[in-house]
């Protein structure tokens, strides 16, 4: 493995029967953006709690910049944390919450002043230093614990959910903030979210967490393609799910469902053999009746504003298609539609894969 | 999600000193109480409940217990009739007079007992009700009220408006939705207040101690003249007997309300 | 909704209380006041003539000035102690997991609803010459100590009473205390000790300033404390009172004390509403 600027070796967590996490090892390498990405109770933010050192590791070593930090105290560690909370002091203001850190680390009064200014400035926030926390908007808050965190330059940022306490239009926006200040600084980030859209718009890496383990590491553009598990694949974004066989030999052979053939990706299965089919809504084309591979009827029409999403009943099963909006309307609900994709697109596995992930 | 909110073991030692000190009296009381001996001693050898015995014989406790029984029923019962109605007017009306109201009805909370005590003994002497239990009966009224109209007053602004909105959308009349909507939403704090008014009610001494006559002592006055003449095991088994039946009105509370949501709301 | 309804409703729903708390608060409470100017004879007793002698007596007498002394002396002690016991207390208390935590927090504030006077008897029990704390000091080799009807049997069974007083508000002011804000202050690089003075403690100042008040008020108007374990010689207000009411008979001189013990608490409790407001002004502001 190469040397990381931060790694993970073996990290677990156990609580008494229970191991919240197993056996994690990762190697972020300096000034990259890694996300966490997995349903609650996956063990993503006991994680990220024990590189903070405010959780004990059962096992495992964390080693930061060549320098093993496994059973350091927190306030030893130097590192920033921006809470799911934002965990502000209530008590002091803008600038008292920011200069805290520095005040920890006797940064003389006039540097410590000038150095709240600059990071304030940086998070758009030059103008509310002397307002008390109850008195900003959950977003400003987000940014004022980002200052906080960022104000000591640590050389590792932890973020915990730092969106999840916002709204659907202002997450989108310090999405976009978030990376936009994580690059002009350069800090290696580690982000905990349970948001699969919010890990693949802004890391450079995507961890996902099963059950306390990782599955997949990967950049978000491959994990979207190629999903390693049948839960990876339906936890990031949206997939159709259909149940066949795989009809004759080996790589020549195709995928068929109550006798419907499904042109696919060539894979090497035996004949008869029970296969697992996905297909992302995106990938799937609507035709006229008669100029596509599988014949249906709409069933229900939902308008996303930037595409339209369909229910298509077809003779294997519902399926769910979505078609950019190009500004015409597109067919309506009862309308006789056809299917068609890429062969390639189509990915059959062994039924056996998918396993018991739900 | 708590981590590393571990108390170390200075704190652990702390906590049990501090577990120790108040268990202490209440510890010693239930011991002493099952002594064979004549003198305040901790039974070592053998239990006796001969002081618990002892109490019957002394018809003197046995009224008073017997008295003070009736006194926090009735006074309990009373002031949640009372304490009800208010808290509805108080919470659900805005009325010239409101605030100053509610002050009266919780200024008990902030006048000492003492205080309140001797200002009954002087209207009851004017209006020569000395000695009247029915008189009694009110002054711990006034004493309980407060306790009572504070946990159904949380109970009314914790409820769910809407609740009684949808029902009166579905044709209820306003009477029907206080009794099948209102009612029943509110009757845990009720009840939670009528239990803590009984308590403190079955407890109060410093204001009793001046309006009560020896045809109507309580048991807490009683005692505390049996204490300040002798001091024998007999007062120990009493007192056991009162931590046992406050034990018990403890875990009803606590089963049904949460005894801490009770005490913590309590000033 | 309540338009349609006439504004007479909520009188009828106030008036039974309302009659009550005016006939049996403010009533008996005025003519308390008024008794405490009325003259007293001793051998005619009180007579219909009117004087400021009771208080003046009060206020210039030795005696009385002693044992009012005694009394804010007491209840500032069992304040001082409360708060020190009570601050950690309910910090150790807040860092515990259920079930201890639900348990230990009963078990510290459960005992309020025992009896005073069955707890008043407990600690005479304990601090008698005879009693389980003599033992133990004995059996360190402090000798025999005589502890029942002193200060200090006063104190303690004070600071046993009025503890869950104190850790009421406290606790109630940690409750709301995000308990990541702790750790956030860690992550930044203070001390555990540090992060305890300049983060949780300036939260909990208000909490521990009402629970003083409280304390304070309650300590200095206690009747079954300095009445049971401080045996008749060691008289706090509420005990003088007592004893000029039942044992002199001196109804005037009694109401006049119980006047100022009111008076007293009231201006404390204002004192307190006025600081929690400014406060509240100050940090909103």
């Amino acid at each position: 493995m190469v040397m990381g600027f931060l790694t993970l070796e073996s990290l677990s967590k156990i609580y008494g029967d229970l191991a919240a996490v197993r056996d994690v090892d990762l190697s972020v390498a300096k000034g990259e953006f890694v996300s966490l990405l997995g349903p609650s109770g996956c063990g993503k933010t006991t994680t990220l709690q024990m590189i903070a050192g405010l959780v004990e590791p059962s096992k495992g070593r964390i080693m930061l910049d060549g320098r093993d930090i496994t059973r350091l105290a927190p306030n030893k560690r130097g590192l920033g944390i921006v809470f799911q909370s934002y965990a502000l002091f209530p008590h002091m203001t803008v600038a008292e919450n920011v200069a805290f850190g520095l005040e920890m680390r006797n940064v003389p009064k006039s540097e410590r002043a000038e150095r709240v200014r600059t990071m304030l400035g940086l998070v758009h926030l030059g103008q509310l230093a002397e307002r008390y926390p109850r008195q900003l908007s959950g977003g400003q808050r987000q940014r004022v614990a980002i200052a906080r965190a960022l104000v000591i330059q640590p050389p590792v940022l932890l973020l915990d959910e730092p969106l999840s306490n916002l709204d659907a239009k202002l997450r989108e926006e310090m999405q976009f903030e978030l990376r936009r200040i994580q690059q002009r600084v350069g800090t290696t980030t580690i982000m905990v979210t349970h948001d699969q859209a919010e890990a693949l718009s802004i890391s450079d890496r995507v961890v996902v967490m099963e059950l306390g383990r990782m599955t997949q590491i990967d950049a978000p553009y491959r994990l979207y393609e190629n999903p390693a598990t049948p839960f990876i694949s339906s936890f990031v974004g949206k997939m159709n799910r259909l149940d066949g066989i795989w009809r004759g030999a080996g790589a020549s052979g195709h995928a068929e469902i109550a006798g419907v053939k499904l042109p696919s990706e060539a894979a090497d299965l035996a004949d008869g053999q029970a296969v697992a089919l996905s297909i992302r809504p995106e990938k799937l084309l609507l035709r006229q009746v008669g100029q596509g591979r599988l014949d249906g009827t709409i069933v229900n029409r939902f308008f996303l504003g930037s595409y339209w999403l369909f229910t298509v009943e077809t003779p294997v099963g519902v399926i769910s298609v979505s078609v950019p909006n190009d500004g015409e309307e597109p067919a309506s609900e009862g309308a006789k539609v056809a299917l068609d994709w890429q062969p390639a697109s189509l990915r059959v596995e062994p039924a056996s894969a998918r396993g018991d992930a739900a | 999600m708590s981590p590393m909110q571990k108390n170390g073991p200075i704190a652990l030692l702390f906590h049990t000193l501090v577990v120790i000190f108040m268990l202490a009296p209440l510890v010693v009381i239930c011991l002493v109480a099952f002594t064979p001996e004549n003198t305040l001693s901790i039974p070592t050898t053998s239990f006796s409940l001969r002081w618990f015995q002892a109490i019957f014989v002394h018809p003197d406790f046995v009224d008073s217990f017997v008295n003070s029984l009736w006194l926090a029923t009735l006074a309990a019962s009373i002031s949640v009739a009372l304490a009800v109605p208010a808290a509805l007017a108080i919470d659900r009306y805005q009325f010239p007079g409101r605030d100053t109201l509610n002050a009266l009805f919780l200024s008990p909370l902030i006048i000492p007992h003492l205080v309140l005590g001797v200002a009954f003994l002087r209207l009851f002497a004017l209006i020569g009700a000395t000695g009247s239990f029915a008189w009694l009966v009110a002054t711990h009224v006034i004493v309980i009220t407060p306790y009572v109209l504070r946990l159904v007053m949380a109970a009314l602004s914790g409820l769910d408006r809407s609740a009684e909105q949808a029902a009166l959308t579905l044709g209820a009349s306003h009477w029907t939705v206080f009794r099948r909507v209102t009612a029943p939403m509110v009757l845990p704090g009720i009840t939670g207040g009528w239990l803590l008014a009984f308590i403190n009610s079955f407890d109060e001494l410093t204001m009793s101690i001046f309006v009560t006559s020896p045809q109507t002592v309580t048991l807490p006055v009683r005692m505390y003249m049996y204490a300040t003449e002798s001091i024998d095991p007999m007062m120990a088994a009493v007192s056991a007997l009162m931590i046992a039946l406050t034990a018990a009105a403890m875990l009803v509370l606590d089963r049904a309300f949460g005894l801490d949501k009770i005490l913590v709301g309590q000033k | 909704m309540n338009r349609a309804r006439p504004a007479l409703t909520p009188w009828l729903l106030v008036s039974p209380g309302t009659l009550l708390f005016l006939g049996l608060v403010v009533l008996p409470l005025i003519l308390t006041f008024i008794l405490s100017f009325h003259v007293y004879d001793h051998t005619t007793g009180i007579k219909n003539e009117f004087t400021f002698a009771h208080y003046a007596a009060v206020v210039s007498d030795d005696y009385y000035l002693g044992i009012f002394w005694r009394t804010l002396r007491l209840a500032g002690l069992t304040t001082l102690i409360c708060a020190l016991i009570g601050l950690p207390e309910a910090y150790v208390l807040s860092r515990m997991r259920d079930p201890w935590r639900s348990v230990f927090l009963l078990v510290i504030i459960g005992p309020l609803l025992v009896s005073v006077v069955v707890r008043a008897f407990g600690w005479s029990m304990l601090l008698g010459s005879t009693g389980l704390v003599n033992q133990l000091l004995q059996l360190l080799g402090f000798g025999p100590a005589r502890l029942l009807y002193t200060e200090t049997a006063i104190v303690i069974a004070l600071v046993h009473v009025m503890l869950p007083f104190m850790v009421i508000p406290i606790w109630t002011s940690l409750q709301k205390l995000d308990p990541m804000v702790e750790a956030a202050a860690w992550t930044l690089g203070a001390s555990r000790f540090m992060a305890l003075r300049r983060v949780v403690m300036p939260q909990v100042t208000m909490g521990m300033l009402s629970g003083s008040l409280i304390v304070f008020g309650l300590s200095a108007s206690a009747f079954a404390i300095p009445g049971l374990l401080g045996g008749r010689r060691l008289k706090m207000a509420a005990t003088l009172v007592y004893d000029e009411y039942m044992h002199e008979l001196n109804w005037p001189l009694g109401a006049a004390i119980a006047i100022i013990v009111l008076v007293a608490n009231l201006i404390i409790m204002l004192a307190y509403n006025r600081m929690v407001e400014a406060r509240a002004r100050r940090t909103l502001g």
